[in-house]
């Protein structure tokens, strides 16, 4: 083990995108357990250095690990098929169709209820999408293909933010 | 000591000496010190019994001082040179504070935070502060007769960067060792938790003399997870006290003219409201200098009046629940701490928003430093088998400034500590060697609108295209929730990095001075004290680093082991002598030549323990 181990390896879990999230909690809890700085407070200052970057480490993977889009993108990137967020946005006609949809029911949305109704096709829809990455990712091992389904799944990740912040104004 | 010990984890080198260490609770109002005894954490009291220490410090010249009660009684008479609240002040500047103008004695500003003018001269907030933790600290050892080892200081858990690291320099300067700046109400949850073996997600309500904080916790098998913390670091019952003044003066149409004028009438609608918790209806007797106020005061109108602050209070709570992505039905229990939660309108509001009845089985004002004194003792490793983890949060979010003013977030709000994050800027013109790097705290998008935390340059980048240079700026936030800040040009290898620390008056020097000064024992105490410590020291130096021969010796190639065998003869050779400064320079010359042993044991120790529990699991 050491501070270079990704992340399947330091929790010491299969590589692959489907993960138990109640075992992911339990696995980071433990590992903080054994290297958080607190258990080396009275040890001073260097013992703290190091303690501290196994604790950061073990908390950047606890962060990636437990976000499905997140471990996906990390997957994709481990086998060679970066998801280059920022420079690659070409997205298929249909999708981005369905985008501006939801975008005008976003806008024209008047009540809470309203909201309420597109925020549950949104989720129907990630659901979906992640359905498609386990498929991609775990049985057939497509990685290049997963980075669109990763891609999608961060417009709607975007998208379901902005209606989350349309929410709060109906409170 | 800045010495690595290097004994397994978890194992004392001398499992039969026991460290004081102490809970702080540096509050508003008042404030508390704990520590376990026996078995259980409890408030120790000062000479008459009394466990609360009001936070209220008196200047009466350049030498005396009151602090406390004594200080508290003579606050109407001098109220120019007694300092109260001065919480609010901690890393603040004058812009800052929203009534300033209504505090009995003088600010200065100064760049980075507020000062106070004096009888004594310009006292930083940090400085009166320091005043009372020491005035805790001596209370500790005059209670256990022996030196603390180290405290756990409590924060507000919405303290910023700026009010942290002011705090912890408060304690420093008070000679305190501090262990940990912890959360008040995380250190609430574990004096809750730990009574009451409580599992599942609570929200702590915390509401103390001048701030209030919303804790969402999951306790689980000794674990204390944030979820989510939010609250308003200048909201609390001065809050209150002040709506109620400005009522009375609005309602028997009279002014409060001078400096004595407020501070009555703040002592008065305090003593209101703390009546009008157990009472309907209370009379309002005030003297001030343009007449009398007597007017009679129902529970109903003071509600009335404070309404907004109570619901202030409760969009935080909305705030906090969001952002953990639970609702009410998922809070299992609602601790309410804080004294400011004795008035009934807070037990109804919070009772009425989650549904259900606040839990107040512990007393609300000794709970946070009950909850601190349980974390310093297991932190100074009297606990070896405690099982007591605390993953605490940031409370708002961390950035830098970009083009046009504008925030970029680089650790966004309920981020579990430590952490380290970064993010890649470019430079905005051909040919530019230098970046100024502006670090902010806050949630909003405008630079205008957050705190400013610190400025600091990178220079020296070689000259490139507009664009071309790569510039990784890392943030890294420690368990005490204090912030560094690094930038490394890629390309170039260029750094810069910058300990995020307020400004407030006082250079190194000046604070090791004031310590020496303020803080001593009698020298011929000190000089003996000091050569059985310092043999103490050596003595368990030398038997740490044979025992860690014996287990990691392997570590070291025949160089390395050499140097420190021969580090360890010369300390060996002057361990008994009469010479307490040659034990330590000799004790310090074997720390300084096993550093990087222990550094590579230590990281054995924790990959090994990892990879461990692996093994177990899988």
């Amino acid at each position: 083990m050491n501070l270079q181990a990704d992340d399947f390896e330091l929790f010491g879990i299969a590589r692959q995108f489907a993960q138990d999230r109640t075992t992911l909690d339990a696995r980071w809890k433990e590992l903080q357990r054994e290297a958080h700085p607190d258990k080396f407070a009275s040890r001073g200052a260097a013992a703290q250095r190091i303690a501290m970057q196994w604790s950061v480490r073990i908390n950047e993977a606890y962060q990636r690990l437990k976000d499905p889009l997140r471990r996906a993108a990390y997957l994709c990137e481990l086998h060679g098929a970066p998801v280059n967020a920022h420079s690659n946005t070409a997205m298929p006609a249909p999708f981005l169709m369905q985008q501006m949809e939801w975008r005008e029911a976003l806008d024209e949305a008047q009540s809470a209820d309203a909201l309420e109704a597109l925020m549950n096709e949104v989720q129907a829809y990630r659901k979906q999408l992640l359905q498609q990455c386990e498929t991609l990712l775990d049985q057939q091992h497509a990685y290049a293909q997963a980075v669109e389904s990763v891609r999608s799944m961060m417009f709607v990740e975007k998208f379901t933010q902005d209606v989350h912040q349309r929410l709060d104004q109906f409170e | 000591m800045a010495l690595l010990q290097i004994s397994e984890p978890g194992q004392s080198p001398n499992p039969h000496e026991r460290r004081i260490a102490v809970g702080i609770d540096l509050g508003t109002t008042h404030s508390l010190v704990a520590a376990v005894r026996h078995g259980t954490a409890e408030c120790l009291p000062d000479g008459e019994g009394r466990v609360i220490l009001p936070s209220v410090v008196r200047y009466i010249d350049d030498q005396r001082r009151q602090i406390g009660f004594d200080a508290l009684q003579n606050q109407t008479t001098d109220p120019g040179n007694t300092i109260a609240s001065v919480k609010r002040l901690m890393g603040r500047g004058v812009k800052d504070l929203a009534h300033a103008d209504k505090l009995p004695y003088a600010l200065v500003d100064a760049p980075g935070m507020a000062q106070i003018r004096t009888i004594a001269g310009i006292k930083s907030p940090v400085e009166v502060s320091a005043e009372i933790l020491a005035t805790l600290r001596f209370r500790a050892e005059d209670t256990f007769n022996d030196d603390i080892y180290g405290a756990v200081i409590t924060v507000p858990a919405y303290f910023d960067d700026a009010q942290r690291q002011a705090t912890k320099d408060a304690a420093q300067l008070a000679g305190l060792n501090v262990l940990r700046l912890i959360n008040e109400p995380t250190a609430a949850a574990i004096a809750y938790g730990l009574d009451n073996a409580a599992e599942g997600v609570y929200a702590i309500y915390d509401l103390g003399g001048g701030t209030f904080d919303i804790s969402i916790l999951r306790l689980s098998a000794g674990v204390f997870e944030v979820l989510a913390t939010g609250g308003d670091s200048a909201l609390g019952g001065d809050d209150y006290d002040r709506a109620l003044a400005e009522w009375l003066l609005a309602e028997s149409g009279l002014q409060a003219q001078s400096p004595e004028d407020q501070t009555h009438l703040m002592a008065h609608a305090r003593q209101c409201k703390e009546a009008l918790s157990a009472e309907e209806i209370v009379t309002a007797e005030v003297e001030l200098s343009s007449g009398a106020i007597d007017l009679s005061l129902n529970r109903e109108q003071f509600e009335a009046a404070t309404a907004g602050l109570t619901a202030r209070t409760l969009q935080a709570v909305r705030k906090a629940l969001r952002d953990a992505s639970l609702g009410k039905a998922d809070i299992k229990g609602v601790v309410l701490v804080g004294g400011s939660t004795r008035m009934p309108q807070i037990l109804h509001a919070v009772a009425e928003f989650f549904g259900q009845a606040p839990l107040t089985n512990l007393n609300p004002d000794e709970v946070v430093a009950l909850g601190a004194a349980i974390q310093a003792n297991q932190l100074a490793g009297n606990n070896p088998k405690g099982d007591l983890l605390l993953l605490d949060v940031i409370p708002l979010s961390l950035g830098i400034e970009t083009m046009g003013g504008l925030v970029e977030r680089i650790v966004p709000r309920n981020q579990t500590i430590p952490t380290a994050m970064a993010q890649d800027f470019t430079t905005y013109k051909d040919g530019q060697t230098a970046l100024a790097l502006h670090v902010v705290q806050g949630e909003r998008d405008l630079v205008a609108d957050c705190r400013s935390l610190a400025r600091f340059e990178l220079r020296g980048i070689p000259p490139m295209a507009a664009g071309a240079a790569r510039i990784r700026v890392t943030f890294t936030v420690d368990a005490d929730g204090l912030l560094s800040v690094s930038a490394r040009e890629q390309v170039s290898g260029v750094e810069a990095r910058i300990d995020v620390k307020p400004s407030y008056g006082l250079s190194d020097e000046q604070i090791a001075k004031m310590l020496s000064e303020s803080f001593t024992t009698a020298e011929s105490d000190m000089r003996a004290r000091a050569l059985v410590e310092a043999r103490v020291d050596a003595d368990r130096l030398l038997l740490a680093t044979q025992s860690a021969l014996g287990v990691d010796g392997d570590l070291l190639d025949e160089h390395e082991r050499a140097a420190v065998d021969a580090a360890m003869q010369a300390l060996d050779q002057v361990r008994t002598s009469d010479d307490a400064g040659l034990i330590e320079a000799e004790s310090k010359a074997l720390a300084q030549a096993t550093e990087a042993f222990a550094a590579m044991r230590m990281n054995r120790g924790i990959a090994t323990a990892l990879a461990g529990k692996n093994i177990e699991t899988l």
